[in-house]
């Protein structure tokens, strides 16, 4: 049977595709350490030229939002309609604003 | 990307579940709402995706064994470079698949560990042997091109690492059965032999590839709850026809026959009419009785057992590294 | 052929060969990541092939391309070092040759962008890049199985120990070195020695492993004298435009 402990560590591989942009979720790798998980990363994620920085951290490591607190997580933000620049009505003619 | 739908044979269990919750997920569902890894979701359909990923896994790795067949003889540089490239796909894609299934808690050593013991299952056409040149480029046409069909739909499956896998899969493979055409294409317009070669391909791949679509509908009985789950979108009949149809100008063009004798166009279906698959020779390769199965397993436990050293003493340097940095602390 | 045409044609030999060997991995590897790695590994190595091997068929102006020169010549026309062609072995074993082989051709490659030859220093420039990688990725390996566990610590003690003859054919310097050299189109392999060395003792250091003894060099893939393992390998490669001669694919 397999022996959990004897299996390498999951990461997490985020990619910035260009200068310029965040790094996005790429996929996984397993690595024993972080380095391995570097190369790992590069040789599976960046082989067509889709990146130009790396990411990698323990897959352990992040901590996640509930599904079941989304509700009280992000719904109290459906009705702040305010703070989207198209609630504010401008007279045609103003500019550069 | 190679799928099979192996289904028909295996059963959800039923677990008692609250009705709100699967009434909530199917509704999600239903929705067309992805579902996260954290998210609720009933054990059957838990179990039906990381049995599905799982082999979709496992078809990719199997999957490099007969095309890697023929890296060390591929006939001139670039053909080389290729094949390599194209197999090495493979492995990143079986990579990103046991990944999506890792999300819902089962490791990929155990998976490798259902696959050695043959309980776990993977495409059916791996189990044919690559006997020539001509053999490379029918997979890329044939094997990759009736792959493409199963897994184009299932980037918008239901489960949300699993489609994700499947975007980049998808786009990574857009060169796959490109350069498996052109192969044929150079091969059928080539010497006498060379014609032959491809002509005596196309024979042995065709009905094995007609097969990777799955059996046919009323012999698959968990079909209409995985399209309910979103996590199959079109029948197995629907798309073998499809890729018959797709198939059937792509040989006449380049001078070759499918070999089927009951292959017809249908004027009024707008189809082509074509045999039966040999579903019997299907049941026994499932089973475990393909004609190189032993070989293809036999491949991937002698990998797994030579590399058993190698993973344990990169994970022990990492714990030595580990335990000494932690002492200079 | 004139020494710049044996020259590129060298250098094309070692990549091909070694990308031969190393994409007999693909599909058989420790674990998923580390096939993808030698399949990179092995690519680099085939692409750096075509393009020193047209060369060399360029230079050479009797109409042979790369493919030509890669798939219809026999063992003693070939001009790779005996390190290439040996057998991967085991996983250490490979590894070893990878150590050796990439920490050669990375410092080779740099000394190279300079060459006056402006097709070698420009497949130079984009492959010193390449073998750069390949050198952090054996050097790493080499590391983690020196100090990894006995069993991994006697595997690499073993690969290196096969391995450890053909290294000094890396930096011998024969008639044809010695004209491209002062054609400004090739470069002294001899003055390379010292900063290898200082590579692979820093390795073998970190890897807790000792460097193996001093033994009597065996040379000879310059000029065509090789293992009976190349013999293997070129029946392998060469079948079909053998079996099918004239035949395009």
């Amino acid at each position: 049977m397999s022996d959990a402990s004897k299996e390498w560590p999951l990461w997490e591989v985020f990619v910035r595709g260009k200068g310029g942009l965040s790094h996005r979720h790429a996929g996984s790798v397993h690595a024993v350490d972080a380095k391995m998980a570097l190369e790992h990363a590069r040789d599976t994620y960046t082989r067509r030229m889709e990146g130009v920085s790396l990411w990698v951290l323990p897959s352990a490591q992040i901590v996640a939002s509930d599904p079941g607190d989304a509700g009280a997580l992000f719904e109290p933000a459906e009705d702040k309609v305010y703070r989207h620049p198209t609630f504010y009505k401008i007279p045609d003619g103003i500019t550069h604003i | 990307m190679y799928t099979t739908d192996m289904t028909g044979k295996t059963k959800a269990e039923a677990v008692a579940e609250d009705p709100a919750l699967i009434a909530a997920f199917e509704a999600r569902v239903a929705n067309d709402e992805f579902i996260e890894p954290k998210d609720w979701m009933p054990e059957a359909y838990r179990k039906t995706l990381v049995r599905q990923m799982s082999q979709h896994a496992h078809s990719e790795i199997v999957g490099m064994l007969p095309e890697g067949n023929w890296i060390s003889r591929a006939p001139n540089l670039r053909r080389k470079a290729i094949l390599l490239a194209k197999v090495q796909d493979e492995g990143g894609h079986g990579l990103y698949l046991y990944a999506a299934a890792e999300t819902l808690g089962t490791s990929r050593d155990e998976m490798t560990e259902a696959l050695l013991s043959g309980k776990a299952k993977y495409s059916t056409i791996f189990n044919y042997p690559t006997l020539t040149w001509a053999d490379i480029g029918a997979i890329g046409w044939l094997v990759d091109g009736a792959a493409i069909m199963n897994q184009v739909p299932l980037q918008r499956t239901s489960y949300g690492p699993y489609a994700r896998a499947m975007v980049r899969i998808c786009k990574e493979e857009s060169f796959h059965q490109r350069q498996g055409y052109e192969i044929m294409m150079h091969l059928a317009a080539g010497t006498p032999e060379q014609k032959r070669m491809a002509q005596d391909a196309l024979n042995r791949w065709w009905w094995p590839s007609l097969m990777m679509f799955g059996p046919p509908d009323d012999k698959s009985p968990n079909t209409a709850q995985s399209m309910r789950w979103r996590i199959k979108r079109d029948t197995n009949d629907e798309l073998r026809q499809k890729f018959v149809d797709i198939t059937v100008p792509q040989a006449e063009a380049i001078g070759l026959t499918v070999p089927d004798p009951a292959l017809k166009w249908n004027e009024e279906r707008g189809a082509y009419d074509f045999g039966e698959v040999d579903w019997e020779e299907f049941a026994a390769v499932v089973r475990g009785e393909g004609p190189v199965t032993k070989e293809r397993i036999q491949a991937r436990q002698k990998a797994w057992d030579d590399g058993a050293w190698v993973r344990d003493a990169a994970r022990v340097h990492a714990e030595k590294r580990a335990a000494a940095k932690l002492a200079a602390e | 052929m004139d020494a710049i045409a044996t020259y590129a044609l060298r250098l094309g030999d070692d990549s091909l060969i070694l990308g031969q060997r190393l994409s007999e991995w693909c599909g058989h590897a420790p674990v998923i990541e580390v096939d993808l790695s030698l399949a990179n590994v092995a690519l680099d190595q085939i692409g750096q092939a075509t393009h020193f091997l047209n060369l060399a068929g360029e230079l050479e102006g009797k109409g042979r391309d790369g493919d030509a020169l890669a798939f219809r010549r026999d063992v003693m026309d070939f001009t790779n070092c005996l390190l290439v062609e040996q057998p991967n072995g085991d996983f250490a074993q490979t590894i070893a040759r990878q150590l050796l082989f990439s920490h050669y051709q990375e410092l080779l490659f740099t000394a190279l962008t300079g060459s006056k030859n402006a097709t070698i220093a420009a497949i130079a420039a984009k492959a010193v890049k390449e073998t750069s990688y390949h050198a952090t990725l054996a050097s790493d390996w080499v590391i983690r199985l020196g100090d990894g566990t006995n069993e991994s610590k006697s595997r690499m003690i073993a690969g290196l120990d096969w391995m450890w003859r053909f290294a000094d054919e890396l930096f011998v310097m024969d008639d044809i070195d010695a004209a491209a050299m002062t054609a400004g189109v090739g470069v002294d392999k001899a003055a390379l020695r010292a900063a290898w060395d200082a590579r692979i003792d820093a390795v073998l250091a970190e890897a807790t492993l000792s460097r193996p003894a001093p033994r009597r060099a065996t040379t000879g893939g310059r000029n065509g004298r090789h293992s009976e393992h190349l013999g293997h390998l070129l029946s392998d490669m060469q079948f079909l435009q053998r079996a099918y001669p004239g035949a395009t694919w």
